[in-house]
């Protein structure tokens, strides 16, 4: 009981980043508590997943098999999930942000009755004062998320019903790994059809086109972002240029992607990716909120800005005052003598 | 044969114009600063069902949004466009409701409908971003549901096949009539406004409105049915107050702050050559690049 629950989802047989940063996260956030932690997966093929998340401190890993489960839909995932929580009396069950996340949490909150908080930047364990009671509830897990257009965050809890549910952003959680070597925990095959009924198969998936993702923006040790101010595609072609010198990866805000620059699969910010890069170079970025939540953890922050007083240059290592059609060009040039 | 279809609406702020003066200085919202608009979601989910209504004549459109008063506004907007039928679900007792709170009152008012094959809603409101409520209110009314669909592909044995946006790509898949479905920031635009319909629509009014003494069109109200918005309470659809608003409510914001990034140290350069050049040869000095 008042164990912590992580969902691992399955890309293609292996365990999703998503998933192993949440376990990261729930191994944490279990020792404070001094609970154990249990993750679940569900899928045709299974076999890869005790070697991938035994090494991030999972106590208890739950796996349901069956040849039906191989492609997500919603109704069989939920149903087994809510009996396996009912059973175990979860106090945190955590998912990663993803569409499959997004589409099955919610539904489980409706048969359990309880409180989650979609896309959280960050979590962490608290006591709550309930001011109409006047009572204290110990050991409640904050969920800090951006609100309101990322413009505030708010810290939401779930005092009284069980489990907390959180669904959390990829790339906002660092991985850990924390028993490296031979470590196993406990595993536990469950009988799928104790668990899922065949009515629940009423949705079939006829096609799948997946593609893994054009850009490696996730995992670029330097990130070259453009935003608004670069002033053209032209300029804007001018960063891949830059970017392959230094074999960074380039990544731009919505409002770059609005203007046509570049396509939406790089866009960085609250409502696209979450980058932590070694070095982050922001180009014609003003630096507002929705954007800066998704670089913040970055390292060094190189900014290059016509504004002076850009926002995004309070928080830069290096401020570059100048046009970027003028300042890249002058970096291309000075990084091949240099080198 | 005439489909039965439900589309839930949100009247939102519109958060993707928050600039300068949509935050207070003590870090609050100044709601007042942002215009309140159509769900951008929902108006691709009544797109989705004027085309369904369009491929199978004898169809209903009937547009439900909870709120205040002022939320009919988007029931006038969906008239105009091709709805034909506005539900106000209006009571104190939603105020303050997170999403299982108002996927429960939602539930409420559908189930006061009565029957229905297909239940429409957009995926995620933008003052929220949850996506919570659609899947909730499908439990909740124990329907299948497809979301984040992109369009729909067929609607044939009262099966209903369509694309839907997952990470990485698109999934085509196949749900049994009825069911709900979420529609994404991917599908096609709303049809605008028709200047006819507006004609006749802008009449349109809950019965509150129409007992102001502004409204001046009672008596085309009392001609044309589809004028009169209808306006639900709590009790009319028959909801458990425990279950609705701030006390149906799990969730409970704990405190809000403004954001606050932690400013750095700069080191400032200007684009002229030399100073572009130093700041290379210091990057690569310190293995920050190359």
């Amino acid at each position: 009981m008042d164990n912590i629950l992580v969902f691992c989802e399955l890309c293609g047989g292996d365990v999703a980043g998503v998933s192993l940063e949440l376990l990261s996260e729930g191994r944490r956030l279990a020792d404070k508590l001094g609970v154990q932690l249990d993750a679940v997966a569900l899928g045709s093929d299974l076999s890869a997943v005790e070697r991938q998340v035994y090494e991030y401190g999972v106590d208890n890993l739950h796996l349901f098999c069956d040849s039906r489960l191989g492609n997500y839909t919603t109704l069989p995932f939920a149903t087994a999930l809510c009996r396996l929580v009912k059973e175990k009396g979860y106090q945190i069950f955590l998912l990663g942000a993803t569409v499959v996340g997004r589409d099955l949490a919610p539904r489980i909150t409706a048969e359990l009755q309880c409180g989650l908080t979609a896309d959280c930047t960050s979590l962490e364990i608290g006591p709550y004062e309930d001011k109409k009671s006047g009572t204290v509830v110990e050991n409640l897990l904050y969920q800090m998320r951006p609100a309101f257009g990322g413009n505030i965050v708010a810290t939401i809890v779930n005092p009284y019903n069980r489990p907390q549910m959180a669904t959390v952003r990829e790339g906002v959680m660092p991985l850990k790994v924390t028993r490296p070597g031979d470590y196993r925990g406990n595993t536990v095959w469950h009988d799928v059809k104790d668990y899922i009924g065949d009515e629940c198969f009423v949705v079939t998936v006829l096609e799948r086109c997946v593609k893994p993702a054009a850009n490696n923006l996730k995992n670029a040790p330097i990130v070259l972002a453009g935003g608004y101010g670069v002033g053209s595609k032209e300029n804007f072609d001018k960063l891949f240029e830059l970017a392959r010198l230094l074999h960074a990866e380039v990544g731009a805000t919505r409002a770059a992607i609005d203007a046509g620059y570049t396509t939406h699969d790089r866009q960085i910010g609250q409502t696209g990716l979450t980058v932590r890069p070694k070095v982050y170079i922001a180009c014609g970025i003003s630096g507002q909120v929705q954007h800066v939540t998704g670089m913040q953890e970055s390292g060094i922050v190189i900014s290059i800005n016509s504004d002076p007083d850009a926002p995004i240059n309070a928080l830069a290592d290096y401020v570059i005052t100048g046009k970027v059609e003028e300042v890249v060009p002058k970096l291309i040039t000075f990084y091949q003598q240099k080198q | 044969m005439g489909l039965k279809i439900i589309v839930l609406a949100k009247q939102v702020p519109d958060t993707r114009c928050v600039g300068g003066k949509a935050m207070n200085d003590d870090g609050t919202i100044n709601r007042s600063a942002l215009p309140a608009i159509f769900n951008p979601e929902d108006l691709l989910a009544l797109e989705q069902a004027i085309l369904l209504k369009e491929n199978n004549p004898g169809s209903k459109v009937t547009v439900v949004t909870m709120g205040p008063q002022r939320a009919a506004d988007i029931l006038r907007e969906a008239l105009y466009r091709g709805a034909d039928e506005g539900v106000l679900l209006c009571d104190r007792a939603f105020a303050g409701a997170d999403t299982l709170a108002t996927s429960y009152a939602l539930s409420m008012a559908v189930r006061k409908l009565g029957e229905y094959d297909i239940i429409l809603c957009g995926r995620q409101a933008i003052d929220g971003d949850t996506a919570q409520v659609g899947p909730q209110v499908a439990h909740m009314l124990g329907l299948p549901q497809v979301t984040c669909v992109k369009r729909v592909l067929s609607l044939e044995n009262r099966k209903l096949v369509a694309e839907r946006v997952v990470d990485n790509g698109t999934e085509t898949v196949e749900a049994p009539m009825p069911l709900l479905v979420t529609v994404g920031c991917e599908a096609q635009a709303c049809r605008p406004r028709n200047v006819y319909r507006m004609l006749r629509f802008h009449r349109a009014a809950t019965p509150q409105e129409q007992a102001s003494p502004e409204y001046r069109f009672a008596a085309f109200a009392e001609k044309d049915e589809a004028l009169n918005l209808k306006e639900w309470n709590l009790d009319f659809v028959g909801g458990d107050a425990a279950r609705c608003g701030l006390a149906g409510s799990p969730t409970k914001v704990k405190k809000v702050d403004n954001i606050v990034f932690k400013a750095k140290e700069s080191k400032r350069y200007t684009a002229a050559d030399e100073d572009i050049k130093a700041l290379v040869g210091e990057l690569l000095d310190n293995h920050t690049i190359g």
